[in-house]
């Protein structure tokens, strides 16, 4: 059971030039990986590779040894670093959660969402409530797998603690593979169970 | 400049950095209200002279030689024409049926656009290309000279305007709703709901279609007045409604045999009523854009 | 109230609120800046620190006078002991004080990187301009670039030089670092340094409590559209009994490396804020007054804090 990227070649274009280099990363079910590097070494573009965002030029990204699926929900979620865009402006927060399949009352309470919220639109809350949203719609999906880009970079650190908290006893409650990248050493250190430092 | 809601600590006027209107003043008659105001009264001056012109009947409108070139007066107000017919009455019915050549026109060509311009955006490389093609084929030609041409062929009358102004209008439209689609396309939440397992037709209904229903309805009543004035014209020269139907064009057609002999009633008055009507929907047209353009939508 | 002659920028009681529509046709005016306190004197780099979308960035809007048409700001603004109205802002923008601003979008987008970094300075700084693209690793052929040519990362740094390249007393950088690299970031801040020590001053408007920390002199903590507490950066360094007010004490408690222990709840709303003290819902120690009143700004052991119980 784990999801790997193996020999990962991307670039956005055949003219320019690679952005991953026979990339090479493992994470089995339950583990808690963390990739810490600094701006510009490809972070994000390996989040959506490994989870079937966009397709590696020459290698494959498997899961459990099988490509991911190409229908149905896919069971490695990805969230984004800025949740105000990976969310649907027009729609009713009820309706952002319920595009994962169900309502799990357990993760909303445990979110700390209050039901009002439920009834708002995107605009009508701050950035961290909203990536609440997105990491609660992503545990709701029932993945095995989550990728977090820089989830809580552009929050505080008082938000980016409580968020992390409950995530991280999620995971451990379902046994999840989580995928963390970060610029931030301190909270690889602190939420990961392994880290990769691509800088070096 | 002053302020009295709350005294400052250290003793001087607080200072307000606004060269704007006092805000209490905006409280009372927002722009919004005001917007939403003069939208429901355009319609209902435009709904009023719609039907006033559906219900006038045919005899109102037939002359006598008796009451022939009176200048506008009390019981004539925009007087009368050689024939004896009353110029208001017959303008208000010539509107009528041009407003229903303008709204049917440009209700065709805007579903025309939508459809279009979802194509372009949604499929694939090539009918993106043709489309594109298409669309800069039709704009480069003048509109007047390609609405008078399928407007020829199609044997004039009604139909052969109306087809001709709905294949002409649509492409800038099109074009608005081609980028829109494709921007929304590239939006992260539409990924992320692939990536929850939704289908495409599931994701085009729920997510992208919402947001094209402004473009679409500000669309369609901006494409109105372009409309309703190419129906004007084209009927103007003799290439579209039938002598015998009263409407803008004709009436103006058949006032410029008169207009030496001083007659510029016959002219003036229908055309700057025709003016009018143009520039109320041109005006509603922007009204709605201002209330449904989340962009605008603060001011 | 006497003016300090060595402060370069006062701000006092400083309020920005936007009329904005809700539901229908009611508006609302929502208060995003509250009552906010900053000293600026030569020679510092003051840190401003807090959460995206607390209203940061209209902080530096307001001092520069670039808010949108529907804000409404209240208070004093004192730019070297001068009120700074309207006109005054106009005529410092770009010559006394520089902003370095958040996104390209800021750039024009028809015109070539290399004239928008000269900007209205004659003679041209050419030689200057040279260095300062050397210096942030941006390529030789950066000027002759239209803004769209820009990665992220460039796009910041000729952000910055935008501003280094003027002789402004003042640069007010929001957010400057994002996007770059370690080496690059490290190099800016390390140009707003050499700036600061030559008597001019910067602030830095960031939501990364570490950098604030690294490169500031004093950080002022921002919550809820306001500054809670202002102090010097050595506080922050020895731990959280050196600190004043609850909520920068919970910030550092929530820091992953000292504890990742948050506090429970949620920032307000601009447009629903507590009558009392911002923090007052969240703070373990509100008494009747705190949610009574706004605490005053207060001097306490070198710091500035808005809180009746700061220690």
């Amino acid at each position: 059971m784990a999801l790997e990227a193996k020999n990962v070649y991307f670039r956005y274009d055949r003219k320019q030039p690679w952005v991953l280099e026979d990339c090479n990363i493992k994470v089995e079910k339950g583990e808690r990986l963390a990739i810490f590097a600094p701006s510009g070494y490809g972070k994000s573009t390996l989040a959506m590779l490994l989870s079937g965002y966009i397709k590696p030029v020459r290698g494959d990204v498997l899961l459990d040894g099988k490509p991911l699926p190409k229908k149905g929900v896919c069971p490695v979620q990805l969230i984004y670093q800025h949740p105000e865009k990976a969310i649907n402006p027009r729609w009713r927060l009820r309706r952002v959660l319920e595009e994962s399949g169900r309502i799990d009352e357990n993760v909303i309470r445990a979110f700390g969402i209050e039901t009002a919220w439920l009834d708002r639109y995107p605009r009508e809350l701050s950035g961290g409530e909203l990536q609440r949203f997105c990491v609660a719609r992503a545990l709701m999906s029932g993945a095995d797998y989550l990728i977090c880009d820089e989830i809580s970079t552009m929050l505080d650190v008082i938000t980016q603690a409580q968020i992390w908290k409950v995530l991280l006893e999620e995971a451990d409650k379902r046994n999840m593979g989580i995928i963390a990248v970060t610029h931030n050493r301190h909270l690889a250190d602190r939420i990961a169970t392994r880290t990769i430092d691509l800088s070096l | 400049m002053q302020n009295n809601t709350k005294q400052p600590s250290y003793g001087r006027q607080l200072y307000k950095r606004s060269n704007k209107k006092p805000l209490n003043r905006i409280n009372y008659l927002n722009n919004r209200k005001r917007a939403v105001i003069l939208t429901t009264s355009l319609t209902i001056i435009f709904v009023i002279v719609y039907v006033a012109g559906m219900l006038i009947s045919e005899d109102a409108v037939s002359g006598s030689f008796l009451n022939a070139k009176i200048a506008p007066c009390f019981k004539y107000p925009f007087g009368t024409d050689a024939l004896g017919r009353n110029v208001f009455l017959r303008t208000l019915k010539g509107l009528s049926v041009s407003i229903t050549v303008g709204i049917a026109a440009s209700a065709i060509s805007a579903v025309i656009a939508v459809l279009v311009g979802v194509a372009a955006a949604a499929g694939s490389r090539w009918l993106d290309a043709v489309i594109n093609w298409i669309i800069d084929l039709v704009m480069s030609v003048p509109h007047t000279i390609l609405i008078i041409l399928i407007s020829f062929c199609l044997g004039r009358g009604m139909k052969g305007l109306l087809v001709g102004i709905a294949a002409t209008h649509w492409c800038s439209l099109a074009r608005v709703i081609r980028g829109e689609v494709l921007q929304l396309r590239s939006q992260q939440y539409i990924a992320v709901s692939r990536r929850l397992g939704k289908s495409s037709g599931w994701i085009f209904v729920n997510h992208i279609l919402p947001h094209l229903v402004p473009q679409f309805f500000v669309g369609l009543v901006l494409m109105f007045p372009h409309a309703i004035l190419h129906e004007a014209s084209i009927s103007f020269l003799g290439f579209g409604l039938p002598p015998e139907q009263p409407a803008i064009g004709i009436i103006l057609a058949e006032s410029m045999r008169y207009l030496s002999t001083g007659m510029w009633w016959t002219a003036v008055l229908p055309g700057i009523t025709l003016v009018l009507i143009v520039l109320l929907v041109d005006k509603l047209g922007d009204n709605i854009k201002m209330i449904l353009d989340p962009y605008r939508a603060q001011e | 109230m006497e003016q300090k002659k060595d402060t370069l920028l006062e701000i006092h009681n400083l309020s920005v609120s936007f009329s904005m529509y809700g539901h229908g046709f009611e508006r609302t005016n929502l208060k995003v800046i509250s009552d906010l306190h900053l000293t600026v004197h030569p020679g510092e780099i003051v840190a401003i620190a807090g959460s995206s979308g607390s209203g940061k960035s209209l902080l530096a809007s307001a001092i520069l006078g670039i808010l949108p048409d529907n804000a409404v700001v209240e208070g004093h603004l004192h730019y070297k002991g001068q009120e700074l109205t309207p006109d005054l802002q106009k005529k410092l923008c770009g010559k006394e004080i520089a902003l370095v601003p958040q996104s390209v979008a800021y750039l024009d987008p028809l015109m070539k990187v290399g004239a928008q970094v000269d900007g209205h300075c004659r003679p041209k700084p050419v030689q200057k301009r040279r260095k300062l693209f050397e210096r942030l690793q941006l390529p030789d052929n950066t000027p002759r670039l239209y803004p769209f040519q820009l990665s992220g990362g460039m796009a910041r740094r000729v952000l910055v030089s935008t501003a280094l390249i003027t002789d402004a007393e003042l640069i007010i950088a929001d957010e400057p670092t994002p996007g770059m690299s370690l080496y690059q970031a490290l190099e800016a801040l390390k140009m707003f340094r050499e700036m600061a020590d030559e008597g001019k001053a910067v602030v830095l408007i960031t939501h990364d409590i570490d950098l604030a920390v690294e490169f500031a002199d004093r950080v002022a903590v921002f919550y809820a559209g306001t500054t809670v507490e202002t102090a010097p950066v050595s506080d922050f360094k020895a731990g959280v009994d050196a600190l004043r007010h609850p909520y920068s004490k919970a910030l550092w408690r929530a820091l992953p490396q000292n504890g990742f222990e948050p506090v429970p709840g949620f920032q307000p709303y601009a447009g629903n804020l507590p009558r009392g003290c911002l923090f007052a819902p969240r703070c373990p120690y509100r008494t009747a007054e705190c949610e009574r009143q706004v605490p005053p700004v207060r001097e306490l052991r070198g710091g500035e804090v808005r809180c009746y119980h700061g220690t």
